[in-house]
């Protein structure tokens, strides 16, 4: 890291407009999340990639739940609604079966979408609802202080794991897929291309679509692990990041400190749940 | 940028210039911009911003070729680049 | 899209399957539901009847889940409903909660049967009375309606629909196993007799709206997703503009305004039915299933000489104090049967003081009232 020479450079302070801020709601800037943080990231190449797709911004609406990435709602300048926690995706449900046309997207953490969700995102996945989820997994609670989620890996310690975790995390793109998502990816926030571009496809695609995005959380995962700061854990997946597009699911889990395998695992296409309803498909329905 | 052999059309590809810009007050100093610059722009700044972070600051502005990285890797809404138009192409490091 | 939505004519069904048809007629489109014991024939009617008249029906995987459908379905545009009993309508209470600060118009339908717990899932009960009010955390107001008969839970289904558009929160109907499981003639009007309020959408253009500035009634309009209003609606105690705010500056003005649309237009609120209460001694007050065997102990009364009135709550939430109030003021006491072993008789007494006695005639469940222990409270009462 190369720092300024020593005289102070004179500081400039005119206006200036960020090209995502259109997509942004500016006076809340800036928002909430911790230097180092890779939820900011993520929902800079969300809006980035909503750009691309030239779906209308106006017929795109974001739900979150509770938690730090529960805030990705009020950030974003979209329809949003912030739920109650782990209810993001019922609220989604129901928004999307009102609203066929438009393109409903989650956007919440690990705890709140398998954890106390978990009844919900595995039904939602089930019927193909067609929704949008973009899961930020940081392996922990965040908003509360460090607590241990079920996505935390074992050895890790938290805050309710003072001696290391010793449960078995999910494989979240495993449970995914035995669910019946019909598009499933997992990128690490340092993969901003192709996160870019997952989140693209994602968007166009009709169904139950979900992305998993590995984040560094330095206050707190970082710091009760020794791991250093949110740099060396995004420096930790340049280095131990493998991308295998098709790869098993069963074979993706995440170990402490291990490899961590993205890319594109699930890509499919099936009749979603109002299609059915509405007799449009075969597979029932009136 | 060191390039292992010369591009058989570097002739004909204009590397594209941009002018990058940081919104002060927004950073909060992780530094994702200053590392993955892959033209080595920004530096860290020995500046504190109100917030008491030290953002970063452009130091070799003729290198930007606008690849937008800072601007997508950056977790505040930070940092951007601008394309510059009909500027010759930019000097590499191996001519400079 | 090719069944009536309005059945109009007369019909021989249960206080479950004319709550469904009083949705219906109400002009709700979505139903996001859970099966539970003995609401699920409120559910079955929505599941059959619903895409015919262009509506959707889905199956939730928990009353959690179909609370919140209800409130997405409702910031789509729609009018939507659940039913539950028990031990669902506790689980809905997170989201009522949040349906109470995000303003979010719906309609919950809880056919109550015995507690506490799974209880008794067949059998009937009036206990939820309580928690309808206080059931989720934070201070909020609610609407509670409580209808006697099937044709009632048709009628009271499309006043819960109206109050839940005027006043922006989800209402309940509190109904009971009785009411619910009974078979009674129902007469649905013309769909051009009903009247119906619509959603109090904004005129503002998407520049100046703010989603929290509420009208002079303190009712804010609303609008509807993916209309370009990009509003931004939150949990967590709010500004004018939908924006978190967490200090007492926000809470002070955001909560009071939540309780007082309510309280400060309870006056057009307030449903109840009064019988034989100008002479009256003493007032049975009641409301559901029980109020029929009120109304029945009253009649003996009356045929004894007897100055016995009867008022019969259909809003039990908010509680119509004033004419409690009033008749307080000239009675020798009330007497409050409910299946419960003191539920709204504590509201009674609250609004009547302890000039006069208000005595709850206690039923803890699974059966209604024998008359005569309703009886023996009045003759006590008289005497």
């Amino acid at each position: 890291m190369s720092t300024a020479p020593a005289k102070a450079a004179p500081v400039e302070r005119k206006e200036l407009h960020h090209p995502k801020d259109t997509m942004l709601r500016e006076d809340r800037l800036p928002h909430i999340w911790c230097p180092t943080c890779g939820i900011g990231t993520a929902v800079s190449c969300f809006v980035e990639a909503l750009r691309e797709t030239n779906i209308p911004e106006e017929k795109v609406a974001v739900v979150s739940g509770i938690g730090c990435t529960g805030r990705v709602a009020g950030y974003v300048n979209l329809d949003s609604f912030h739920t109650t926690h782990g209810r993001a995706i019922p609220f989604a449900t129901g928004l999307a079966l009102a609203k066929p046309d438009m393109k409903v997207v989650v956007f919440s953490g690990d705890g709140d979408l398998v954890a106390i969700g978990g009844n919900h995102i595995i039904n939602a996945a089930r019927r193909n609802m067609n929704i949008t989820v973009i899961c930020i997994n940081n392996f922990i609670y965040g908003m509360t202080g460090g607590q241990c989620a079920s996505t935390t890996p074992q050895i890790a310690k938290t805050s309710t794991t003072p001696t290391g975790n010793t449960d078995y995390p999910f494989n979240v793109p495993y449970l995914m897929d035995a669910c019946g998502a019909t598009y499933i990816a997992r990128w690490t926030v340092l993969h901003i291309r192709r996160l870019k571009k997952a989140m693209g496809e994602a968007l166009n695609k009709k169904g139950f679509s979900f992305i998993e995005v590995i984040a560094p959380c330095a206050t707190l995962y970082a710091r009760r692990n020794r791991l250093g700061t949110g740099f060396d854990l995004m420096k930790f997946y340049h280095d131990n990041s493998e991308i295998q597009h098709g790869a098993d699911t069963k074979m993706v889990d995440i170990g402490f400190q291990e490899k961590i395998i993205c890319g594109k695992f699930v890509d499919i296409d099936k009749p979603t749940f109002l299609e059915r309803y509405r007799g449009e498909t075969n597979g029932g329905g009136k | 940028m060191k390039l292992w052999r010369t591009p058989l059309d570097a002739e004909k590809v204009r590397v594209p210039h941009g002018v990058v810009s940081v919104i002060i007050e927004r950073c909060k100093g992780c530094s994702f911009c200053v590392e993955y610059c892959p033209r080595d722009v920004l530096i860290i700044s020995r500046n504190f911003n109100k917030k008491g972070y030290h953002y970063p600051e452009v130091v070799s502005e003729g290198l930007c070729v606008d690849c937008n990285l800072c601007e997508d890797i950056c977790p505040e809404f930070a940092i951007y680049s601008d394309p510059v138009e009909n500027t010759p192409a930019p000097a590499t490091k191996e001519n400079t | 899209m090719s069944e009536q939505a309005v059945l109009t004519g007369e019909h021989f069904m249960t206080g479950d399957e004319a709550a469904a048809e009083g949705g219906l007629a109400a002009g709700c489109r979505f139903f996001g539901g859970y099966p539970i014991t003995p609401a699920t024939e409120v559910t079955e009617v929505m599941a059959k009847r619903l895409p015919g008249v262009g509506g959707v029906f889905i199956q939730m995987e928990d009353e959690m889940a179909s609370m919140n459908t209800l409130l997405g379905a409702a910031w789509g545009g729609m009018k939507s409903m659940t039913s539950t009993s028990g031990p669902g309508f506790s689980l809905m209470m997170e989201n009522l909660g949040l349906g109470i600060i995000t303003e979010t118009p719906c309609v919950l339908v809880n056919v109550q049967r015995g507690g506490p717990s799974t209880g008794l899932p067949t059998l009937v009960g009036q206990q939820d009375m309580m928690q309808a009010k206080w059931g989720s955390h934070g201070d909020y107001e609610i609407i509670a309606l409580a209808p006697s008969s099937p044709q009632e839970a048709f009628d009271f289904t499309i006043h819960a629909f109206n109050f839940s558009e005027q006043y922006r929160l989800p209402v309940l109907l509190m109904m009971d196993e009785s009411v619910g499981h009974m078979f009674e003639k129902v007469v649905i009007p013309k769909a051009e007799d009903i009247k119906l309020v619509p959603r109090r959408i904004t005129k503002d253009k998407p520049a100046d709206y703010l989603p929290f500035k509420p009208d002079d009634d303190l009712v804010p309009p609303m609008i509807e997703f993916g209309e370009g209003y990009r509003v931004h609606i939150t949990g967590l105690t709010h500004d004018e503009k939908g924006y978190p705010v967490i200090n007492a500056e926000a809470q002070q003005p955001l909560v009071r305004r939540l309780c007082e649309k309510i309280t400060k237009n309870a006056d057009k609120i307030y449903m109840y039915d009064e019988r034989e209460l100008d002479d009256a001694e003493v007032v049975v007050i009641s409301y559901g299933i029980t109020a029929r065997i009120a109304q029945q102990v009253v009649n003996e009364c009356r045929a004894e000489g007897k100055k016995v009135g009867h008022l019969r709550l259909i809003t039990c939430w908010p509680f119509p104090e004033p004419i409690v109030r009033k008749l307080a003021d000239r009675i020798k006491g009330f007497v409050v049967p409910e299946i419960n072993l003191g539920q709204m008789s504590l509201e009674v007494e609250r609004v009547a003081g302890r000039g006069i006695p208000t005595i709850c005639v206690p039923n803890a469940g699974g059966e209604v009232h024998n008359p005569e222990d309703i009886h023996a409270v009045i003759r006590e009462v008289l005497k």
